[in-house]
């Protein structure tokens, strides 16, 4: 019994039972249905060093900002910068929107786009060509941020353990949070006494 | 009267075994690791039944022979028994079972009740991982979960068992005594991230190890050089994956079907030549364990025999890792067997005893 290994796999019989039909769907994940290529994405890995550049210089303009954020109020503005902030990401790292950005620890490649949204480094299934287990023809998104890694600056910063996502906290703005949290550390940092 | 074994509780083998100082888990696999002994685990292939007899019968060939039995969590996406149901089982014969929790199937809450109860039937070991995608499996219209990852799986289970808490910061009454695994494929790219990778599922929580299946020994031992300058194998118990391959065939079937697996083409020309495929994979897994257990900071195999389970007792035997060595082994208690011998008779003589005849007999 152990030498017959069955030939095709039990996803294949499956998928043979199913009732045939005209339409048939692209074989990959939802996930991918509602992506396009990677290109955009893939370059961003590979500049992730100027990206990292301007991504500081860009929390610090945010920071700057925070009496006119907090002046109109954090509430009002997040409706058009989640706007702004979901099509700049969605263009440049297929962003998925958790809510918790990680790009600059994971090499700017969105850990969100790893079918197995993996936030703390690549599972055991990596193909030897370096691409996804469940996506065949996609690169791993674990490969691509550890190569965008080596070239930051700070990209030592994939070592630290990510917590699970927050999944309440899914299309919400990690640029608003990021600022305000940023600008609630700076206050109790210029007057330790007045937070106690 | 038999001796009392080593590693077993005098007042119930189903019970866990005293606490040790610098123990996590009142387990045999720790006590086993921790005295510097060749550890041997194996994995017990899940029955699709619900007889428990089907899980008995599938951990006695390995009595014996190995440390610890691994109960897969739905390996390859396929459904099976679960790992929790196995474990159960297996604790209640005093096997010390390693539970595997994948992230694939179930939420945070589910996988923190989960380790809770493991933990109160006595499962000493558990083992964090991130699972196959669904798609390798047989129901692949499941919805994939993946709340947590191998890593935050591993520290969520730290957390409850050193602060005693949930990962939402409640408060347990009593915290579950684990010793942590996780799984290592040295095997896949990106591969000079693999041992730093290692290093940050230890800052985790792992205090033990399994890899995947190792038939590429110059690359795993270029894996333990740089694990080993790097520190790691001070602070975890690295155990090697191998496993008896049936024939050339099957071993490019699962080149081509089973992700995570580097099969090199020695290894299939050297099946392919031989007369007998399968007592050649046997040897071949063999000569492979000669090889790892020879490399520092290995401090055991796991020998994974899918569908093959009979040969672990002779590929443990005939490597001689154990070096003399016998593992736990369940036996038949002083009581339980003069019972056995008195009434044994009742089970086969076709005596029908009447109570007037057995009032009969007594005056």
């Amino acid at each position: 019994m152990s030498d017959k290994q069955p030939t095709v796999t039990q996803a294949t019989l499956v998928k043979k039972a199913a009732p045939k039909s005209d339409y048939k769907p692209a074989d990959v994940s939802p996930q991918r249905r509602v992506q396009r290529t990677f290109a955009v994405r893939l370059w961003s890995i590979r500049h992730s060093r100027l990206l990292e550049w301007f991504y500081s210089r860009f929390a610090d303009a945010f920071l700057l900002l925070h009496p006119l954020w907090k002046g109109i109020g954090y509430g009002r503005v997040e409706a058009p910068v989640k706007f702004v902030e979901k099509r700049v990401k969605g263009f440049m790292f297929d962003c998925r929107m958790c809510g918790q950005c990680v790009l600059s620890s994971t090499g700017m490649s969105c850990p969100m786009n790893c079918p197995k949204q993996l936030r703390n480094g690549p599972c055991g299934g990596v193909r030897a060509n370096g691409n996804c287990e469940v996506e065949p023809d996609m690169p791993c998104v674990w490969v691509k941020a550890w190569e965008g890694s080596r070239n930051m600056v700070h990209g030592d910063k994939i070592l630290t353990v990510q917590k699970p996502v927050d999944q309440s906290l899914r299309e919400t703005s990690a640029w608003l949070r990021v600022t305000a949290q940023s600008a609630a550390a700076r206050e109790t940092a210029q007057n330790p006494g007045a937070s106690a | 009267m038999t001796a009392r074994q080593r590693d077993e509780n005098p007042a119930g083998i189903h019970l866990p075994l005293d606490s040790l100082p610098g123990h996590t888990s009142r387990g045999r696999l720790e006590r086993v690791l921790r005295r510097g002994e060749f550890a041997v685990t194996t994995e017990l292939n899940p029955p699709d039944s619900a007889d428990p007899e089907d899980v008995y019968n599938r951990a006695k060939i390995f009595d014996g022979w190995v440390d610890a039995i691994n109960a897969v969590d739905a390996s390859g996406a396929n459904c099976h028994m679960s790992s929790v149901g196995i474990c159960a089982l297996l604790t209640r014969m005093g096997y010390a079972p390693i539970m595997q929790i994948a992230c694939r199937d179930k939420n945070r809450i589910a996988i923190q009740g989960d380790v809770l109860g493991g933990a109160a039937m006595g499962v000493a070991n558990m083992l964090c991982l991130t699972g196959d995608g669904v798609q390798a499996g047989d129901q692949p219209g499941a919805k994939p979960v993946f709340d947590l990852d191998s890593m935050s799986l591993l520290e969520t289970i730290r957390i409850m068992r050193d602060n005693g808490k949930f990962l939402s910061g409640r408060k347990l009454t009593t915290p579950p005594q684990v010793f942590l695994g996780c799984a290592v494929n040295p095997f896949a790219p990106p591969y000079d991230f693999r041992p730093i990778h290692l290093g940050k599922k230890i800052a985790a929580g792992a205090q033990f190890a399994q890899t995947q299946y190792c038939f590429d020994v110059p690359m795993f031992r270029t894996f333990m050089q740089k694990a080993r300058d790097l520190g790691h194998t001070e602070k975890l118990f690295l155990l090697c994956g191998v496993g008896p391959l049936a024939s050339a065939k099957t071993a490019k079937w699962i080149r081509s079907n089973v992700p995570g697996i580097h099969i090199p083409d020695a290894v299939i020309k050297r099946l392919e030549g031989a007369q007998d495929q399968k007592k050649e994979g046997k040897q071949l897994c063999i000569d492979i364990i000669n090889e790892v257990k020879e490399i520092p900071g290995v401090a055991g195999i796991h020998v994974m025999a899918y569908r093959q389970e009979e040969y672990v007792a002779e590929i443990v035997d005939e490597s001689g890792v154990l070096k003399g060595r016998q593992p736990w082994q369940r036996e038949i208690r002083r009581d339980d067997q003069i019972v056995a011998e008195r009434l044994d008779h009742i089970l086969h003589d076709e005596i029908t005893e009447t109570q007037v005849d057995m009032v009969k007999t007594a005056h």
